[in-house]
Parts: structure tokens; sequence; C-alpha cells
């Protein structure tokens, strides 16, 4: 799976990453995006693509192809 | 520490130790890592997860796009730290440099960050909060069986408080053809945070997609069947809403009672730092070695008269955790102040409503582009003939142009014509905040002492 967060701050929904990963990206109203945060591996091309092509770069994909390094409560 | 090479040594091999391990928490740590710092890194959560996101949860997760557990932050970078989740905080010990943990562990730090943000507030009556089909939503935990109740299709949704999360949630369920009732104290809709010119529009927006909206009246008791469900709601103009799901959404609790007695400036309200987010304790006087950041801190704000502003939005938790961490391994001299223009969005019925500034601090609006009525405009807040504000509804685009006139303190009104030269944005009207003076229940400091030798400072917690 491929993490990612929009920052819906600087989007200012010019619908690119809508156009170029339509699984992940959908508009929502006008202006308004919503996205899947956790896109199959089959993704990470597209939204590559996505990530570069947003004009105001709000597309953060997880930078990390492994899964990101392991996490546990254990010290 | 100048010249001394302590901070080359801690940059080398300190331990630095952040306490929140959610958005601020885990950009600290990669900012960290990004500018140097080689030393031990360790991240203390409460929750047993790993930094995961939560304005989804009210948006894709209510609408069933996005499980609830598939927020988990995209990482900028390997942060190589020792994780502690699922272990609360439990105190702070300021001399000897530790903080304790629930299961009875001490960690101790050179540098600590705080970014234990905030947490949703109940429904005060503890019985009645405990029935089944009553909900709060800010964790992944609270946004998965929210979204599964709402998947289970209940005959009606009860949203306490008609502010941005609470507004969130009842557009989601209109969405999925749910019938919602929301309840709201003030006169509108959002009207805290964008005043009632703009709560009007809100309301209007609600009740157009089929809420049953209810301002201007108080929840006064959640009612339970004989096996602990709720089944209705009583309110305070004496009718009853008959519901199988009620979703408390009365704002947030800041997480800061682990700091109770610890010498900290925490409380209620927040923990107040510096502009370079170095923590105050209780008498004023600033720390060299504790930071805050995100949700949880209050910092004065050069734009904004140097009030001390707690904020609770994304990309505030994002900045200042980053300045944060810069300078938790800087030099004095080089340390950067946090000036974050606030900024914040949400999206409902359809709308994408977005700020910058800081409009409640405002006294007038004026909507120089768009309409009220259209729900396609600019409104720009006036305070004391300075822009302070902005919102826009589907207007995203232009709100950078209004955001440079708050960082210019530009004049208010714009001296600017108006683009679209409708009536309501030719001139500026009451922007119709509620009153400010309720009264409040903060934590007190009291002084005891007669000689300046024994003179001492006590922090009373509200209670």
């Amino acid at each position: 799976m491929v993490r990612l967060v929009v920052d819906l701050n600087r989007c200012q929904g010019y619908a690119q990453c809508a156009f170029l990963a339509p699984e992940v990206f959908v508009m929502h109203g006008e202006e308004g995006l919503l996205y899947n945060p956790e896109a199959e591996e089959a993704q990470r091309e597209k939204l590559a693509q996505a990530s570069a092509a947003c004009p105001v770069q709000a597309i953060l994909v997880d930078a990390m192809d492994a899964p990101a390094e392991a996490v546990s409560g254990e010290r | 520490m100048n010249g001394d090479g302590s901070l080359e040594r801690l940059r080398r091999e300190g331990r630095i130790v952040v306490v929140g391990a959610s958005l601020a928490g885990l950009r600290a740590a990669e900012t960290l890592r990004d500018k140097g710092f080689a030393g031990s890194l360790t991240m203390i959560g409460d929750e047993p997860y790993e930094p995961y996101d939560r304005p989804p949860l009210s948006k894709q997760v209510l609408l069933g796009m996005a499980p609830a557990d598939s927020t988990a932050l995209p990482r900028r970078r390997a942060v190589d730290a020792t994780w502690r989740l699922g272990v609360p905080a439990t105190g702070l010990d300021m001399a000897a440099r530790r903080v304790r943990l629930a299961d009875g562990d001490e960690v101790p730090y050179d540098r600590l960050l705080i970014a234990t943000g905030v947490r949703a507030r109940p429904w005060p009556r503890e019985a009645e909060a405990e029935l089944d089909g009553v909900f709060v939503l800010r964790t992944r935990e609270e946004g998965a069986a929210l979204a599964r109740r709402l998947a289970d299709g209940p005959k009606r949704v009860f949203v306490i408080g008609a502010g941005f999360t609470g507004s969130e949630i009842a557009s989601a369920c209109r969405e999925r053809g749910l019938s919602v009732t929301v309840a709201e104290r003030g006169a509108a809709p959002l009207v805290g945070a964008l005043g009632g010119v703009v709560g009007a529009v809100a309301a209007d927006l609600q009740r157009e997609h089929g809420v049953d909206l209810r301002c201007g009246v108080m929840v006064t008791s959640l009612e339970g069947d004989s096996s602990g469900r709720v089944r209705a709601a009583h309110l305070s103009d004496g009718s009853t809403v008959e519901t199988d799901v009620v979703v408390v959404s009365l704002g947030a609790t800041r997480n800061t009672e682990w700091l109770a007695g610890s010498g900290l400036g925490a409380g209620p309200r927040g923990i107040a730092c510096d502009a370079g987010c170095r923590a105050f304790d209780i008498r004023g006087i600033v720390t060299d070695d504790i930071y805050v950041a995100g949700d949880v801190a209050r910092s004065p704000h050069a734009l904004f008269g140097y009030q001390f502003l707690s904020l609770e939005h994304w990309g505030n938790a994002v900045a200042q955790a980053e300045i944060a961490a810069h300078n938790m391994i800087s030099e004095s001299a080089d340390r950067l102040p946090h000036m974050w223009v606030p900024a914040f969005w949400s999206s409902q019925f359809g709308v994408n409503i977005k700020s910058v500034g800081v409009p409640s601090l405002g006294t007038e609006i004026m909507v120089p582009q768009g309409t009220l009525a259209s729900r396609r405009f600019i409104g720009v807040y006036g305070y004391q003939g300075r822009v302070i504000g902005a919102v826009a509804f589907d207007h995203a685009r232009w709100l950078p142009f209004y955001q440079e006139l708050v960082e210019t303190t530009a004049p208010f009104p714009p001296p600017f014509p108006t683009v679209d030269r409708h009536p309501d944005g030719q001139r500026p009207m009451d922007a119709d905040f509620p009153d400010p003076s309720v009264p409040t229940h903060g934590p007190t400091v009291t002084l005891s002492g007669y000689s300046p030798a024994d003179r001492r400072m006590t922090f009373t917690p509200a209670h």
C-alpha cells in the first residue's frame, strides 16, 4: 500500500490529480477534493505523476517504498 | 551554550523525547533528523498506532470511502526513533528532566517536545455518555466505531454542536441518506469561527440538504432504553428527538492533565510558549529545554497583537513542529519564530470552505467577491480598520490574495473596488460574533509569601 496525504490548505482544486489518478482522487462538489489515504501499490506510478503535476505541490506520497520503519510499543 | 560545544554534543549524542505521536510529533521528528540531529529520539504516544491523519475521519471515513485504519501518515523520511506507543505520559519532572509513563517507566531527556494535542470533549453527564450509540469523534477508534454504526443504517443521527466537525458529520450522514438532526446552542452553525453572517449561509446550506437544524437550543439530557441504548435527546425548548445515534461534537479538551503539578505553564487552555515554541513555566519564565507544538500549544502571534493563539489547525501542527524542531537544536541567534498565518479548510454539503487569518477576531465583514446567496463568495473580516481574516466558500483560488492582505495588515475596508459589484459587497456589516464575555473556568495562579525570598506561586487548576 502507498500512503498519501494532501495539504488541503494548499489545494486549490485544479483537479490534475483527479485526471491522472482517478482511482485515488475524486473531486467532491465544485472544488473540494476527496482522496483515498492508502492507495494500492499498483497506483504508485500514477500517484507520482499526480504529485508532480499538482500546480500547488500539495500531495505528499510516502517517501519510503517499504512500509514505514517498524513501529511497536517495545523499547 | 555558545562556544562550549554543548550544542554540538546535543546534536551528536543528545536525547530528544517527543510526547505525542501524531502529526506534529512526526513532522518534528523528521525535521530533527533532516537538520542533522544524530542522537537518540524517543516518540511517546498514548494511542497504540503510528502517526495517522485525522481530517479524513470525519469525511472519507464516514462516507465509507476509506477505512478508519487507512489514514497512517506518509513519511517524509526515516526518523530512526524508539517508539513507545499505547503508553501515555503521566508526569514530568522538570528538574530531573524525565518524563514518567503510565507503565511506570521514566524516560530521560535533554530536550523535550510536547505535542499531546487535544481530545474530543465528552458529553458531560457520564452515565448518558456511556449509553450505547453515543459517540465522539477524534481518534481512529472513535472514527471506526462511528463509521460502523452509520453503515448499519440508523433511523436518525443526532449531532450535538454545529462547529466544523459536527457540520461535517451531518454532511456525511446526509450524503449517506441518513436522517440527521443537529442541535446548536448558538444562533447558527459555525458561528463561533465565522460569525453570524456566514453562519446564516451555513444554516441555509444544512437545511437545503435536508438536515433538521435546531439552533439556539441546548440538549438537556440523553435518554436510554432498558438495554442501555440511547433512544432520545431532550432539548431546552421542551422538544424531544428520537434517535439511535448521538454524536457529541462540542469541541476539544487539551491534553495537559499529565503536566499538572510539574511547574510548566500548562492548563485547560493549552501550554503557553514563546514565538520560538519554548514552553513557559507557571512563573512566566521561558524554559530552555522544553518545547511545544500543535493543538496543545498557545503562542504569541506578531500579526495579531502578540495575543496567545491556540490553533487547532492541521497546517499549524506541521509548521509549528518544524519550527520547534529547528529551534531545539539551534543556537539562540539561529532560532526562528513561528509566524504561520492561520489557515484551515472544511468540506461540507458539497462546499469547500477555507479560511486564512483569524476571522473570529474580526468585528466587521464584507463580501468583495461572489454572493452569500449563491454560496460562492469571499468574506473579508475587519478589525480596527485592518484586514484580519478571510473565508472562502467555493472560492479557494482567491484566498492567497486575501492572505497577503492579512500579512501586510492592509486597511479595512480594502481600498480597491470590489470585484463583483453586488450590493452586499459594497460595504462592511457587523460580522455578528457571539458575545465573548461568557463565563470561563480557566485556571488561576495565586501568590503567597511576603519577602521576595519566600514569595511562592501556586498553580490552581480549574475543577
